[in-house]
């Protein structure tokens, strides 16, 4: 743990701790939540209760997040290293990483703008929501602002931070053992609130409406168009449960 | 050659009185929990009008069942697979709750805890979505019996599709009930259309479930079912469908529809059918040909050779002799009475109607039973009130011959069983519909004798499948014992609500009893208790 020698208590419960209680929680969470809530497992769609602002709010939220997502492998993921290797320049880099993820920041925010608009204002939305996903959403709220200010405040419009020098080594760090707590630790401070509360929706993740991520169902372009199910021996209820899953998960039933 | 038994419902519309008992005992079952108020996996829809949701046979606007692409191949309406992935964050045909009706309950508390005053205290109505309080302005009965037909039937699409002009005044208006259920098709569009694959066809029965645990409420099913009687709950984000009332029907009861209907106008048997036929029949190029299409599909188990083949592909013999008596197999293919709703679908739909041989418009054509004109019956099917077209539109894709041949059966019939009770003699001759002595007794004893057990030929599932079966329900989202379903304990009725149990001896013991218990039962021969 060199990466984490000089740290103090505080830097190392954020940067060491908490991402891996969170990593725990996640994928602890998801396997126990896929074996005993199969029922709760669901998008929870509000379609049925608005659909005008759906309409705009969903799909650019929902394709924004994608090049988000793909944004943050490149910048996160993907060793500054390679990128040079490959003959990009630093600038280039720099241009495509500010511009891209501006237009991937505005496609978010708006979507977010318009669902989150329809989630409070709308009464019949607002209604089905339940306490947990009032928690996720908010701290996904929170890392999708702090997100934009780093990609458009400081990348675009700002004098720029090369993230790929702290964050990024931090963060791959993490998942050979070995972060680097000092790179983090002495990233701006939007950076470092931008990544605890990201660390803290992949806690909450399992146990939210968010798990309807993991169901995007590809092999459906694959599949026969009817389905037949025979009647097949199934396994029985798990023991102790009754024939019940757990019910403080997700929605109020 | 697949040989495959589906489950059948006919409904003789002849018969029914819009009383809506079906819709009643059929909520108290299945939907009267929360999120699932506004679901009727039964309802009876006066015609004309716009149905429920409104204008759910505008596939125009719905874009629901299937239709042929420009190379005559079939191809859900809704538009591709990657199409279906792509708006999976919209689903652009989707109706919403407006489309339905807002559902609602009364504020009940209020008639104990209004404070004492002359006036009897009122309760207002409280929106069952938001809890806030509301105004109704439409329901799954808003156009019960015709109201606010002047504004609004005409709007209905069976009418629009008319190229006789339709007036609804006073004296030329009509009206008949259409009971509906899930068709339980033999191409369902909601399977295809399931991006999950939760949604399936029981190969035994061939009854459609959706399994509540594999549904993630992509809600494409509920744009994909032209008759929409796939529902989403809102509380659950589940989709949700009419069941058949597999418990039920596995144990050889008829559904709760049917069993409670008051008129006894439906009928419950087995149809079989080459599964191998089914694409090839929906892919039919004319619209109107797809009545006779499907009628092709299915298989005649008076034959020895089908008999044959069908046991040798694993339908049970007793299956295949209940198939000889079930009353659809008469009524749809050897009497040609019954017809299927809206075939345009391609869907192939499993629930048929004998359309209703409704009062004659023309007083004078009432004359039509005369015993020295018996052609004359001729002349009274075309002065029905119904008009014929309209039926067509709902039953046969608009083709106006099948319709008008049903409905002279139906009359020959009756003018042949009103002489034999006078003793006048009447002699149809070949003209007449070809209404045979035989043909005319068996209708005479499917349609208005109608036996409880003439009715409902429904064998039950084999015993020796009872344990696998019962485990297939606790995971295939019998609705009523799914998490927060009434049979988990919450407010609804009675747990335990698997009907039938057989003990060792093949004997069957019923479950349900008064007051939420199961019933002491014997050994049960399930092995997951």
């Amino acid at each position: 743990m060199s990466g984490a020698s000089g740290a103090s208590v505080p830097q190392l419960f954020l940067w060491v701790i908490l991402p891996y209680v969170t990593l725990a929680i996640f994928v602890v969470g998801h396997i126990w939540r896929y074996r005993y809530d199969q029922f709760g497992w669901t998008s929870r769609s509000t379609e049925l209760q608005e659909k005008k602002l759906l309409k705009w709010g969903s799909p650019v939220f929902h394709y924004g997040t994608f090049a988000a997502i793909a944004g943050h492998v490149i910048g996160i993921l993907v060793p500054e290293r390679w990128t040079r290797d490959i003959g990009i320049p630093e600038a280039a880099y720099r241009w495509f990483s500010a511009s891209a993820g501006t237009l991937a920041a505005v496609l978010v925010i708006g979507g977010v703008a318009v669902l989150a608009a329809r989630r409070i204002f709308v009464t019949r939305v607002r209604a089905t929501t339940s306490p947990v996903d009032w928690v996720a959403l908010v701290l996904l709220a929170v890392v999708i602002v702090m997100g934009i200010i780093e990609t458009v405040g400081v990348n675009l419009l700002g004098s720029g931070y090369d993230y790929r020098q702290s964050v990024s080594l931090w963060f791959r760090g993490l998942f050979v053992g070995n972060p680097d707590v000092r790179a983090i630790a002495h990233a701006p401070i939007i950076y470092q609130l931008h990544a605890a509360c990201a660390w803290a929706v992949l806690g909450v993740w399992p146990f939210s409406r968010l798990v309807h991520a993991w169901s995007y169902p590809v092999w459906y372009l694959w599949r026969p168009f009817v389905v037949y199910r025979s009647r097949v021996a199934t396994r029985p209820n798990e023991p102790g449960t009754s024939g019940r899953r757990w019910r403080k998960i997700g929605v109020r039933y | 050659m697949r040989v495959m038994a589906n489950v059948c419902m006919v409904m003789n519309l002849d018969k029914c009185i819009g009383c809506h008992t079906c819709s009643v005992t059929c909520k108290q079952t299945w939907t009267n929990r929360p999120g699932a108020e506004y679901m009727y996996f039964n309802n009876v829809e006066t015609k004309p009008g716009l149905g429920y949701p409104r204008r759910y046979e505008d596939q125009g606007q719905w874009k629901g069942g299937w239709e042929l692409d420009r190379k005559g191949r079939l191809r859900l309406k809704g538009g591709s697979r990657l199409r279906r992935l792509l708006s999976i964050f919209y689903n652009p045909d989707l109706p919403t709750i407006e489309d339905y009706h807002e559902p609602y309950t009364y504020d009940y508390a209020r008639l104990i805890t209004a404070p004492a005053g002359t006036q009897a205290p009122s309760v207002s109505t409280r929106s069952a979505l938001t809890g806030r309080e509301m105004n109704p302005t439409w329901g799954a009965n808003w156009e019960d019996d015709l109201a606010g037909a002047p504004q609004r039937a005409l709007g209905d699409p069976n009418i629009e599709a008319m190229a006789e002009k339709v007036v609804l005044d006073f004296e030329s208006v009509f009206m008949f009930y259409l009971p509906r259920i899930c068709e339980h098709c033999l191409n369902p569009s909601c399977v295809a259309s399931c991006p999950s694959g939760a949604m399936y066809k029981r190969q035994e029965d061939g009854i459609v479930l959706v399994d509540q645990d594999r549904c993630r409420g992509w809600r494409f099913c509920v744009s994909g079912c032209p008759y929409k009687k796939v529902y989403f709950n809102h509380r659950t984000g589940k989709a949700e469908k009419c069941t058949f009332c597999f418990p039920r029907i596995e144990a050889g009861l008829p559904t709760v529809c049917s069993e409670t209907c008051v008129g006894r106008l439906r009928y419950l048997g087995l149809m079989l059918y080459d599964a191998d036929a089914v694409a090839g029949a929906a892919a039919t190029p004319d619209p109107q040909d797809l009545y006779e299409a499907q009628l092709s599909v299915f298989l005649d188990p008076h034959d020895p050779a089908v008999a044959a083949e069908a046991e040798r592909q694993g339908v049970p013999h007793d299956w295949v002799l209940a198939a000889r008596r079930s009353p659809a197999y008469s009524l749809i293919a050897r009497h040609r009475v019954a017809l299927p709703l809206h075939p345009e679908f391609r869907t192939m739909p499993m629930v048929w109607y004998i359309p209703p041989l409704s009062p004659v418009a023309d007083v004078t054509a009432a004359v039509g039973y005369d015993d020295a004109d018996p052609a004359a019956v001729f002349a009274t099917i075309d002065a029905l009130r119904v008009p014929v077209e309209y039926l067509a539109n709902l039953f046969t894709a608009g083709k106006v011959e099948p319709v008008r041949a049903s409905l002279q059966k139906l009359a020959v019939l009756r003018a042949m069983m009103r002489a034999q009770q006078l003793g006048v003699p009447f002699r149809p001759g070949a003209a007449l519909g070809g209404l045979s002595d035989a043909d005319a007794e068996d209708l005479f004893r499917l349609l208005a004798i109608g036996r409880y057990e003439d009715r409902y030929v429904v064998p039950p599932a084999h015993a020796e499948d009872a344990g696998r079966l019962l485990a297939q329900h606790s995971l295939s989202g019998c609705s009523l014992e799914s998490e927060g379903g009434p049979g988990m304990g919450g407010d609804g009725p009675p747990d335990g609500f698997h009907l039938a149990r057989r003990d060792r001896q093949g004997r069957l013991h019923l479950a349900l009893s008064p007051g939420g218990r199961p019933a002491p039962r014997g050994p049960s021969v399930e092995g997951n208790e």
